[in-house]
């Protein structure tokens, strides 16, 4: 522990007791003086142009919807949220003070770029890897095609690397290989994960997910008949998509036993249903009972080669075959939905709504709102090389994103939870995902078992709920509910967070704080990224009254209450 | 007081007695804490006998009901099933359901189901809840609607009022989370009952939790601040719960539980039972595995009929006998049925134009069969009934008022069971 900040943390126990020595008057000309700066940083607009940009478009929305935004969230809250939503857990005591004691003006813009930057590319991977391993292979840990520390690896190499956005996506739909990391399997490559789950069954799953997640389509209904209301999706489309994955087999793999010990993905020529690979179709079957035939052929009409044969060479340097996931690849990267499904999903995440409900349902009957952020964002991603970590740096940056997410009367008419359009007036307050709860109470006990990924996965694994379909669909009773409650209460995790051996956390405050003022403040800082109010600090000391001078665990008490309060697990 | 860790069911109702009293003490610091413990006070003195009670059976996957209520013997679409008497003058159903056949005089077939949704996701939303998916709102489904409306007569109840066993079912829409169903393992194991410190401390940190929670709930940040200290009191309530020993099916006999069938559905069904004796008005009892799409008559034979008989069946004789069936309706259902063509792979895949629901107890039929399929099983050539008409007649049956309308948080106006119609016959 290092000593300055613990010092700092002596200093603002010294404003609560001017508080409670009725010395207010030097409290509030302090605190008014850091309201003025607050205002004069809002005033200021944003030199990035597409900051700039982002800005000028929510104004317009809020004069058009009529609500008044709220004012910034506090620095401290800010910062909170900024390390949550970009790595993936709360800020350190170290952190917060550093934070703190920055006074200069582009200090927002400072830590953005340090979260962003190699100092914290291993824990920004790490949480991006976490996100992206639900949003590709789902919470369900049951599916023996798909291994998940394979998936996790690849996601992490390439999160570090900061791959542009078309290449990540380009590199799971053509991957090949072994999907889990072991030494019989020689050719690994984690990237195979996203498929090797999905081609059973005519490969129905790898279709409706690709074109769910990557253009924002659901067409998992049109595999049976023509999509009820979304008049751009019919049921040919659906095949025709589909037969861009019939060149690719998922082949298990075993070790002796009778368990899949992995999985190969590979690409095979593909004969066709009728037999003849040079034009391979596959048959599929209209509601009457008709049966037609289907191609590859992308959503937007462009026929690739109907040849079922990978690309090869006759002995005269003719040419033949084509290879379907790669032609299908570059035809996703180049599809106008491509960058807006992508910057829905990264503004719903950070924003907590995004431009249409559900995020991955474009089409004529579900309109985004407002349109021409959406385009404009797009646009923008894709000059920049579809460079994730620029598009993120402007959204945490923008107006919307550091607003308070405190209510008053001018933005009650903004509210989304009762379908309204989100006007994004306010930060929507939510509720941490697994993974940042499980993170954050790792960082905030430097129980530093950060790197442990398997029982984290073991943890998370008690909160999925399965559907029990063919589709492996699932729930989380991670959502608010009473086993979320009691898990926080009296599970092994918190358990350890809150335990006194020695080096432990609290040991750690006990030792490094000599007044019992300081240790709570730690506590409130470690856990809350703020210091306790008057009240709290009358209920701590009621606390330690009644532990009767058994100060650790009186701390113990406090930190256990802090840990399971609405404000810990809410991300404000 | 020292030491001394509360179990739950296994915690002596004097240990649970000075848990609470514990929590009273908070009433003078006006905490949230202290409205729920002094309630907990209240209700532990005076167990109120509560009126009606819902299990739903829900078959996730989409159930081939062609091969189980509705056969259609010698057609090309029915498959290799014959059908068997049951105790009801003609009604037939499939021959591996025997037991279920003989239980025929309590329940009522409506073959004349005719949905729209057949997608996993949207079927089990619009079944749930009479609503199709609508991006702007969420509605609540059967669960935590009955709960919702037969709250007051459960004021004794110290245990959530839906309860979900091995499943998700849905969300618990614009009603909240307070009204989301508790979802346990069919095993019956509520983790991380039991407090990591003495009751005595336990309260004192109950006090400082409730002083953040409520620093935070008063700087106007929505609902869900407030949600989650309600959910808090919810826990701790729970904690303390002598009723917790409902969700412990290893107390039964070993003849009972081997009549429900030792499988989790089995188990899941006898827990059904023993959580409507303590008051719960509405448990969910979750089947998967029935998204047949290949081999679809051998995975019925062989696994999922034989578990669905023995517990379904055991399920409504041990309601019966206990005298509890009167006032506990039983619904049977999935998603939706599956093609009567039979695919290449021998299997069905999913079709929601002509299927069958099942429902027995408190104001249904008894030993009735509702509506008619073409003899291909293809069409329903009676009145079609809708996932409404279905949640119209279950509420009608448990006399929650048809009437009743609600407003989304929008303000919205939202009839009950989406205005469905009670389907003529089925209500006694």
């Amino acid at each position: 522990m290092q000593t300055v900040p613990w010092k700092c943390l002596t200093y603002y126990s010294r404003y609560t007791w001017w508080v409670q020595t009725g010395k207010l008057f030097t409290v509030l000309l302090a605190v008014l003086m850091v309201c003025r700066c607050t205002t004069l940083q809002a005033e200021e607009e944003s030199t990035v142009p597409q900051i700039a940009f982002i800005n000028s478009q929510i104004e317009s929305v809020w004069a058009d919807a009529g609500v008044e935004p709220v004012e910034r969230a506090t620095d401290l809250e800010w910062c909170r949220r900024v390390y949550l939503d970009l790595i993936g857990r709360i800020p350190t005591v170290d952190e917060v003070l550093r934070y703190k004691n920055d006074h200069s003006r582009d200090k927002q813009s400072v830590l953005v770029d340090r979260l962003l930057s190699d100092e914290y590319v291993r824990e920004y991977a790490k949480h991006w890897s976490n996100v992206w391993t639900t949003v590709l292979i789902g919470r369900d840990t049951d599916n023996r095609m798909i291994d998940r520390s394979g998936m996790r690896k690849y996601l992490q190499t390439a999160w570090e690397s900061n791959v542009p956005y078309d290449q990540f996506v380009e590199e799971l739909l053509t991957a090949t290989g072994d999907n889990a990391d072991r030494s019989e399997a020689v050719e690994f490559n984690g990237a195979t994960n996203f498929l090797s789950g999905k081609l059973g069954d005519g490969a129905l799953q790898a279709t409706a997910k690709t074109a769910q997640i990557f253009l924002g389509l659901q067409v998992q209904c049109t595999q049976c008949h023509n999509h009820p209301f979304n008049s751009g999706v019919k049921q040919n489309q659906f095949w025709e998509l589909n037969a861009f994955f019939r060149q690719t087999r998922a082949l298990r793999r075993f070790d002796g036993g009778r368990r899949v010990a992995w999985v190969e993905l590979v690409d095979e020529d593909f004969a066709g249903q009728g037999g003849d690979p040079n034009e391979a179709e596959i048959f599929y079957e209209l509601r009457n009972g008709l049966i037609k035939v289907a191609y590859p052929v992308f959503i937007d009409g462009t026929e690739i080669s109907k040849s079922g044969l990978l690309p090869g060479s006759l002995g005269d340097g003719t040419p033949y075959g084509v290879h379907r996931r790669r032609e299908l690849a570059s035809l996703i990267r180049s599809d106008p939905l491509f960058p807006k499904a992508l910057v829905n999903r990264i503004w719903a995440y950070f924003l907590g709504y995004g431009f249409t409900r559900p995020i991955d349902d474009f089409g004529g009957h579900n309109p985004p709102s407002p349109p021409a952020l959406l385009d404009g964002l797009a646009q923008r991603f894709t000059e920049y090389s579809y460079d994730l970590k620029s598009l993120m740096r402007w959204i945490v940056l923008s107006k919307p994103y550091g607003l308070s997410s405190r209510m008053t009367p001018g933005s009650e008419k903004d509210a989304p939870d009762s379908g309204e359009p989100p006007y994004f007036s306010r930060f929507y307050i939510r509720q941490m995902e697994p993974e940042q709860l499980y993170d954050s109470l790792m960082v905030a006990t430097k129980t530093n078992r950060v790197e442990d990924i398997e029982r984290q996965d073991r943890w998370l694994s008690q909160f999925v709920m399965a559907f029990g379909t063919d589709e492996g669909d699932s729930s989380t009773t991670f959502n608010g509910t009473i086993p979320q409650i009691l898990m926080l209460f009296n599970g092994d995790l918190v358990q350890e967070a809150t335990s006194l051996d020695r080096d432990g956390f609290l040991d750690q405050v006990m030792v490094a704080n000599h007044k019992n003022q300081d240790r709570i403040n730690a506590l409130y800082v470690a856990s809350l990224s703020r210091w306790p109010s008057s009240i709290e600090l009358r209920y701590a000391n009621q606390l330690l009254l009644a532990r009767q001078g058994r100060v650790k665990e009186a701390l113990q008490d406090i930190w256990w209450a802090l840990l399971n309060s609405n404000e810990f697990i809410l991300n404000h | 007081m020292n030491g001394r860790k509360c179990r739950g069911p296994a915690c002596s109702e004097s240990s649970r007695r000075h848990f609470l009293s514990h929590l009273g003490g908070l009433a003078a610091l006006s905490t949230p804490f202290a409205s729920f413990a002094n309630s907990l006070l209240a209700n532990a003195e005076d167990l109120k006998k509560r009126q009606k009670s819902a299990i739903l059976l829900w078959m996730g996957g989409g159930p081939s009901t062609m091969d189980i209520w509705d056969l259609k013997p010698g057609q090309a679409t029915g498959g290799p099933f014959k059908q068997i008497a049951t105790s009801v003058d003609g009604i037939a159903i499939s021959e591996h359901m025997p037991m279920t056949a003989r239980q025929m005089h309590h329940l009522a077939i409506v073959r004349s189901m005719s949905t729209r949704e057949a997608d996993h996701q949207r079927g089990r939303y619009y079944m749930h809840t009479g609503f199709v998916p609508n991006p702007n709102v969420e509605h609540p489904g059967y669960g935590s609607l009955i709960a919702h409306e037969l709250a007051d007569t459960i004021e004794s109840l110290e245990i959530p009022p839906f309860i979900s066993v091995g499943g998700g079912s849905v969300a618990p829409g614009f009603l909240g989370t307070t009204w989301a169903p508790f979802v346990v393992s069919p095993q019956g194991n509520v983790k991380n009952l039991e407090s990591l410190v003495p009751q005595e401390r336990l309260a004192n940190r109950l006090q400082m939790l409730g002083a953040i929670e409520n620093r935070f709930i008063g700087e106007k940040r929505g609902q869900l601040p407030k949600d989650h200290r309600e959910i808090i009191g919810k826990s701790v309530q729970l904690m303390a719960s002598s009723q917790l020993a409902a969700f412990n099916v290893s107390e039964e006999p070993t003849s009972v539980r081997e009549r429900y069938g030792e499988t989790n559905f089995g188990r899941g069904c006898l827990m059904a039972r023993r959580l409507v004796e303590v008051g719960v008005p509405f448990v969910e009892v979750n089947l998967g595995g029935w998204d047949n799409h290949s081999n679809i008559f051998s995975t019925l034979a062989d696994q999922k009929l034989p578990d669905l008989d023995r517990a379904m069946s055991a399920l409504i004789e041990d309601l019966a006998d206990r005298g509890v069936l009167d006032n506990t309706a039983v619904i049977w259902m999935g998603e939706f049925g599956r093609t009567p063509t039979i695919n290449g792979n021998g299997g069905r895949d999913h079709w929601a134009r002509s299927w069958s629901a099942v429902v027995g107890g408190a104001g249904f039929s008894r030993g009735a069969v509702i509506g008619e399929t073409s003899l291909d099983g293809r069409e329903v050539i009676s009145e079609p009934y809708s996932s409404q008409d279905l949640m119209a007649s279950v509420l009608k049956s448990l006399d929650i008022p048809l009437d009743t309308t609600f407003r989304s948080k929008n303000g919205r106006p939202m009839k009950i069971a989406n205005g469905g119609q009670v389907i003529p016959g089925l209500c006694s």
